[in-house]
């Protein structure tokens, strides 16, 4: 395979040949020779830790591959470190954000300049900024701190910069994951037009098949750091590509639904609360969940979901409105959580539910390290906690090095894995969970969702909150959509339909 | 001209306390303003004073210039900052634990470098009265501004300016807020640092050669009270904002100068309970200003206490 230098109007041709990676005994990336031909839009499908990541860092001068070559522009080249890379042209946009966030977005793209001016002249600097948002086929505002952006907001300014940096191969890492289905579609969109307009050469790591179908030229397929398949997105299916994603594997069948929808459990009435920024207000007047229902609560990230979540747990005050778990109130005590059987699973569970350098064992005794029948404990049972972490890390797949091992030595999927373990160990009447499969690889995803659909089937009343539209119609006998702290859309979820859905998420009502 | 102000003379003394007692305040609060935007804390800034206390006087005194021992003091502040600096750059290293051996370093070689200048009288810094126009002379005492409080406003500006003008500015403010965002830009956070450390120990470093060469103006063991400490609180009061440093400085001043001005007028009941203005007005406002339920506005990223 022989891959073109570069088109006219600027877009590069890339290559690896034979690249491999050891880190120690394990072999990340095994002789992985892809061609990415210039101006195409490639895709690189994989399971978490099939090497797709360590690929790209290898390209981006992160890694030292352990033996094989890159070629770009069709001359063989030595990328030592990622200055390297962007001197030849080469870009990433990473999958977690790399934007700093007190600066704001045009500080950010001034500063990222490899040629950033010692003083800066602002006015000159903000008119150069915005004949360059004129050209581009999406803008975002330039004088707020990135923190104040929503997360589409940042994505499309991480692409943005690239693009403001004159990169010319760009590799995307998940770069949809963030987005609603129709700003993912407005910005691969525009990426695809900016590929065929031989401007720029994409390879875009990713798990959703819509997208590369939809957008993407070719494809390659890692597997355990193993090409297992290439070629053009025209000639084959989502189940090919499935196939060779996922080999020989079988996957955990989602549980069937079963029975119906009992008594109340959770009702929340005229709830207000401040929202992240203080400034505006998450207003939600009424919302149930019946016992042996889930409820899906459908929305893009910073529409007051996470503000809803912490409301739930505790972690934020309200401003009027009360919770009420069983006909009971409730304020997300330790006590009543345990009285009345509410378990979470939040979104980041390491940073929200778990003491990251606390071990395994530990975490997984939180919910019932202190207590002894129906009283409470002064001295730990250790041996108790020892089996039963042993038992769940079992019965929940979750990967450790040991029992002992920090919290924050596992992995994002097995974290979720753990977290999970712990709250749905006893007796659950309700569970909340938020973006529970964010990040995870397909066998882990469909694994975590039928382990909620058989609680549901046990009789619990489940709220998901998901930024993931597929995964809440998926799921949920009720979908509710949330748009500007408010609930604004419901529907039974055997009539959801994504477009409709799709437009109240982005406001359009 | 002698004259009886009554009341009036605490607001002036105050205002002279303010200018006099605040320099220090704030070229030391400056120091730390730069290392902490770079996401670093220096404790240490408490030994780099007094140390630069001590070399200021001793250069100032065999040199017979007084501003060769500013920047004597500059120099060897400089030198402390680069040592914590790269001892902080080295993995597993606190920097709060860093810092306070730090202090402890400095102070100990000042004192033990310090002691044949006790005796003798080093030149003063020069100050220019900018009460001339004024016949009362507590005014005119009071508006006797020494030169380095002039030269510490201008480098208030010129940071403030520097943070959100320059490249050398937004760098530091990329590696203050986040590592990893400074990483993928390919720079080196650690070199970053260090460099701003080091700069941070210069100023802390002249606000101590304020101190032996004019305000008390002359060496001795007890030269510094915690001006150097105060000086990191002030920082977070300042919310990182270095034309914030300034005021807050001076009213820290002003604050300090409470007691003393109170005694002058006889007040003599309870005065030292005045002393205690700064800390008093340093709690209260940091409770005032703080909410549970968001992080400060304006604190870098990259602070932390137990990295």
């Amino acid at each position: 395979m022989t891959v073109k230098g570069h088109l006219e109007a600027g877009a590069l041709g890339v290559e690896t040949v034979g690249m491999t990676m050891r880190f120690g005994a394990f072999t990340a990336l095994d002789h992985v020779s892809i061609g990415v031909e210039p101006g195409s839009f490639h895709a690189l499908l994989g399971e978490n830790g099939a090497g797709k990541s360590t690929l790209v860092k290898c390209m981006m001068g992160f890694y030292h591959a352990t033996d094989g070559q890159m070629m770009v522009d069709g001359r063989e080249v030595a990328v030592p470190d990622p200055k390297a890379a962007h001197a030849l042209g080469l870009g990433m946009v990473y999958q977690h954000f790399t934007l700093v966030p007190s600066l704001s977005a045009a500080e950010n793209l001034v500063i990222s300049r490899e040629d950033a001016p010692r003083v800066i002249d602002w006015r000159r600097e903000k008119a150069a900024l915005t004949a360059f948002m004129a050209r581009m086929p999406f803008a975002v505002p330039l004088d707020q701190p990135v923190r104040a952006l929503s997360a589409g907001e940042k994505q499309k300014l991480e692409i943005l910069k690239q693009l403001y940096l004159g990169r010319r191969f760009l590799i995307l890492d998940e770069p949809t994951s963030v987005l609603t289905p129709d700003e993912a579609d407005e910005v691969l969109g525009h990426v695809r037009a900016l590929c065929q307009a031989g401007k720029i050469t994409v390879l875009m790591i990713t798990h959703k098949f819509r997208e590369v179908t939809a957008y993407a030229d070719a494809v390659s397929v890692l597997r355990r750091g193993k090409l297992v398949g290439s070629g053009k997105v025209a000639a084959l299916t989502h189940a090919d590509m499935a196939r060779m994603m996922m080999g020989d594997e079988t996957l955990a069948e989602p549980a069937p639904r079963a029975g119906a929808a009992g008594a109340p459990i959770l009702s929340l009435s005229g709830i207000r609360a401040r929202d992240r920024s203080g400034l505006k207000e998450i207003a939600i007047d009424r919302l149930e969940v019946r016992a042996g229902e889930i409820v899906g609560i459908a929305g893009i990230s910073g529409n007051g979901q996470m503000e809803l979540m912490e409301v739930l747990t505790g972690q934020r005050p309200v401003t009027a409105g009360d919770v009420r778990v069983e006909g009971g109130p409730y304020h997300a005590t330790r006590e009543e959580a345990r009285v009345k059987c509410v378990r979470y699973l939040p979104e980041e569970p390491l940073h929200n539910a778990c003491a990251a350098k606390m071990s395994v064992t530990e975490n997984i005794g939180f919910r019932s390290f202190d207590v002894n029948g129906s009283g409470t404990r002064f001295w730990l049972a250790n041996g108790a906690m020892r089996r039963q972490a042993r038992d769940l890390v079992a019965a929940f797949k979750v990967k450790t090095a040991s029992l002992d091992a920090p919290m924050a030595s596992l992995s994002g999927g097995n974290v979720q894995r753990a977290v999970l373990a712990r709250e749905l160990t006893g007796e659950v009447d309700l569970l909340i969970i938020s973006n529970p499969c964010f990040g995870l690889d397909f066998t882990a995803v469909a694994e975590i969702r039928a382990r909620i659909m058989a609680a549901r089937n046990a009789g619990a009343a489940v709220l998901l909150m998901s930024e993931d539209l597929d995964e809440v119609v998926e799921l949920s006998d009720r979908v509710l959509v949330m748009s500007e702290g408010r609930i604004t859309y419901e529907c039974s979820g055997a009539e959801a339909d994504a477009v409709e859905i799709g437009h109240h998420m982005a406001g359009h009502a | 001209m002698e004259s009886d102000l009554g009341l009036w003379a605490i607001p002036i003394a105050m205002l002279g306390g303010a200018i006099r007692v605040s320099t220090p305040f704030l070229f030391v609060s400056l120091g730390e303003v730069l290392t902490e935007r770079s996401g670093r804390i220096n404790l240490g800034l408490e030994g780099t004073l007094v140390f630069g206390a001590m070399s200021g006087y001793a250069i100032a005194y065999l040199s017979g210039s007084a501003w060769a021992g500013v920047l004597a003091a500059a120099f060897a502040g400089s030198l402390f900052g680069l040592l914590h600096g790269l001892i902080c750059s080295l993995p597993r290293v606190n920097d709060i634990a860093i810092g306070i051996a730090m202090m402890l370093l400095g102070m100990g070689l000042a004192f033990f470098f310090g002691k044949p200048f006790i005796q003798p009288v080093a030149p003063d810094l020069p100050s220019i009265g900018f009460g001339w126009w004024s016949d009362i002379p507590q005014l005119e005492a009071a508006l006797r501004v020494n030169v380095l409080f002039l030269i510490g406003a201008a480098a208030a500006v010129a940071l403030w300016w520097m943070f959100r003008s320059t490249r050398v500015g937004l760098v530091i403010r990329v590696v203050g807020d986040s590592t990893d965002a400074a990483r993928a830009m390919g720079l080196r956070p650690a070199v970053i640092r260090t460099l701003a450390t080091a700069a941070g120990g210069a100023f802390a470093g002249v606000g101590g050669a304020y101190l032996s060469l004019f305000y008390p103006g002359s060496w001795s063991e007890g030269i510094s009270s915690g001006q150097g400490l105060m000086a990191v609180a002030l920082v977070i009061f300042a919310r990182w904002n270095p034309i914030a440093c300034f005021w807050a400085a001076i009213l820290f001043g002003a604050a300090g100068a409470l007691g003393p001005a109170l005694q002058s007028v006889g007040v003599s009941e309870g005065y030292y309970l005045f002393y205690a203005a700064p800390y008093v007005l340093t709690l209260g406002v940091l409770i005032a200003t703080s909410s549970p339920n968001r992080a400060m506005v304006g604190a870098p990223g990259e602070l932390s206490i137990t990295k």
